[in-house]
């Protein structure tokens, strides 16, 4: 029992760490809802689990991140906003899998499940966080400039495909482990609420990117202990608590104009 | 002198319209080019063609390897307000990054202190942001400017506009400047050589006293235009 709060706790602070450092990049390129429909990719993919049998998260990967490559090639294609085909590739997503599948059975991927995480899951949690974090430190500065002004990267000489590429296939892996914390139906506030929080008490790029981490760390340790001690679900609970964080740093705010 | 760029019949097309239809120029190394036109004439689309964004047809030669800095018509402060970002996270921003002693070199150029480092771009003065900015561009040494409409006419702070900055920062480090405006005072004052652009096709090229006369003026910007010379 003690063991499986523990990894609860672990695989959460890992994954709101991951979330918040990410968020602050999607806020910035105005996306920070795009992880919303993606996160809803996840249950054609858990619904496909249930029927056949398999561990759901072996459902969720493959439909998340098949959707963000959609996305990177319709948006080299089309030009449209990455928004815009994220609701596009959501509601085929979607839309498919309520025809055929039994998809009011995925209620676990609606509000999450990381009460009952197991020992290998939170290592591959682990390591997937690491790697996304690692990938988005890289590439953080190169994308920022991008969401500054598109022309001035590429006269910097930066691969804007490639990079518009690896940021999205790390949203997919941070909606896909979102999932598994507070369900698919919220993951978005994982990734949007501590980069909005951190913006408002931050005025530079680093506090900015440390507060988002800390609060989405704060909000999920939070989440976890008032969940467990009231007897509440988890994954809402985590959310309730970054929103809280949210209306704070909202008093908080610095002031600019 | 000899030229650095060789542009000729050019066409640009953009989603089946003509922007830009043969068109040929020259421009010598440490030119300060004007390109001067009406809205809507094609000046941005013709920079961004130069500086390898858009598809053309044509001949486009650079002599040498091009490293350019770009100034964006539509990087604005409201634009970077919505980031928060220091003006260091700002230079911290360019690949590679420059180090400290470098930014303030061209801060001290541009006429700033180094203690706006510390400031978020969105609280700096509108004169403070457009020196920055072209701080910024200067910071990585390029040999060919390409600036879009910088402010017309503010007022950057101690009597200067951006334009004598400008022209400041080409004399002293032997630049080539590509200049987008439709401010005529500015074109006479600075420039070399200008290229006017129309919607109708109307092309001239040249010194800018040759070629500007109140006749090819209203050529290019139609009839409410009212010539000045300046000296």
């Amino acid at each position: 029992m003690q063991f499986q709060l523990i990894f609860s706790l672990i695989s959460g602070i890992f994954i709101g760490g991951v979330a918040g450092y990410l968020g602050t990049l999607m806020l910035s390129k105005k996306m920070s809802v795009v992880a919303g429909p993606l996160a809803h990719l996840a249950f054609p993919g858990v619904a496909l689990a249930l029927i056949f049998g398999f561990n759901i998260s072996l459902g969720v990967f493959p439909f998340v991140i098949i959707g963000a490559i959609l996305i990177w090639l319709l948006e080299e294609r089309t030009k449209l906003p990455m928004e815009n085909l994220a609701a596009i590739i959501f509601a085929s997503g979607v839309g498919t899998a309520l025809l055929f599948l039994p998809i009011d059975k995925a209620e676990e991927a609606l509000i999450g499940s990381i009460e009952k995480i197991t020992f290998w899951e939170t290592t591959v949690v682990i390591i997937l966080s690491l790697i996304v974090f690692y990938v988005i430190r890289r590439l953080y500065q190169k994308m920022m400039l991008m969401n500054v002004y598109e022309d001035l990267a590429v006269i910097e000489g930066i691969n804007i495909k490639l990079y518009n590429l690896l940021y999205l296939l790390s949203i997919a892996i941070v909606v896909a482990l979102g999932v598994y914390l507070v369900g698919g139906l919220i993951t978005a506030a994982l990734i949007a609420v501590p980069a909005a929080s951190a913006k408002n008490v931050s005025s530079g790029l680093r506090s900015y990117k440390i507060w988002a981490i800390v609060l989405g760390v704060i909000s999920v340790i939070a989440g976890i202990f008032i969940a467990r001690f009231f007897h509440l679900p988890t994954g809402p609970m985590v959310v309730v608590s970054n929103v809280v964080l949210f209306l704070i740093s909202v008093i908080f705010r610095k002031r600019s104009f | 002198m000899s030229p650095l760029l060789e542009v000729k019949n050019l066409n640009v097309n953009l989603d089946g319209e003509k922007i830009i239809e043969n068109l040929s120029f020259q421009v010598a190394q440490g030119e300060f080019l004007t390109i001067l036109g009406s809205n809507g004439a094609g000046k941005t689309v013709l920079l961004r063609t130069l500086l390898g964004f858009l598809p053309y047809e044509g001949i486009i030669n650079w002599q040498q390897k091009l490293k350019s800095g770009y100034l964006p018509q539509g990087l604005t402060q409201l634009k970077l307000k919505d980031f928060p970002l220091t003006v260091q996270d700002f230079f911290a921003l360019k690949n590679p990054v420059p180090d400290i002693e470098e930014i303030t070199k061209f801060l001290h150029l541009v006429g700033l202190k180094k203690d706006i480092l510390k400031k978020t771009v969105g609280n700096l003065s509108g004169g403070q942001f457009q020196r920055m900015l072209v701080a910024w561009t200067l910071v990585s040494h390029p040999n060919v400017l390409f600036f879009d409409e910088p402010t017309t006419g503010i007022d950057i702070g101690g009597g200067e506009t951006i334009y004598s900055l400008l022209q400041a920062i080409w004399e002293k480090e032997k630049l080539t400047i590509f200049l987008v405006t439709h401010d005529l005072s500015i074109v006479y004052k600075y420039s070399t050589n200008v290229l006017c652009l129309n919607r109708k096709g109307h092309q001239c090229f040249g010194a800018p006293k040759e070629i500007l006369s109140p006749e090819r003026l209203e050529q290019i910007f139609g009839t409410e235009i009212k010539f000045y010379e300046h000296h």
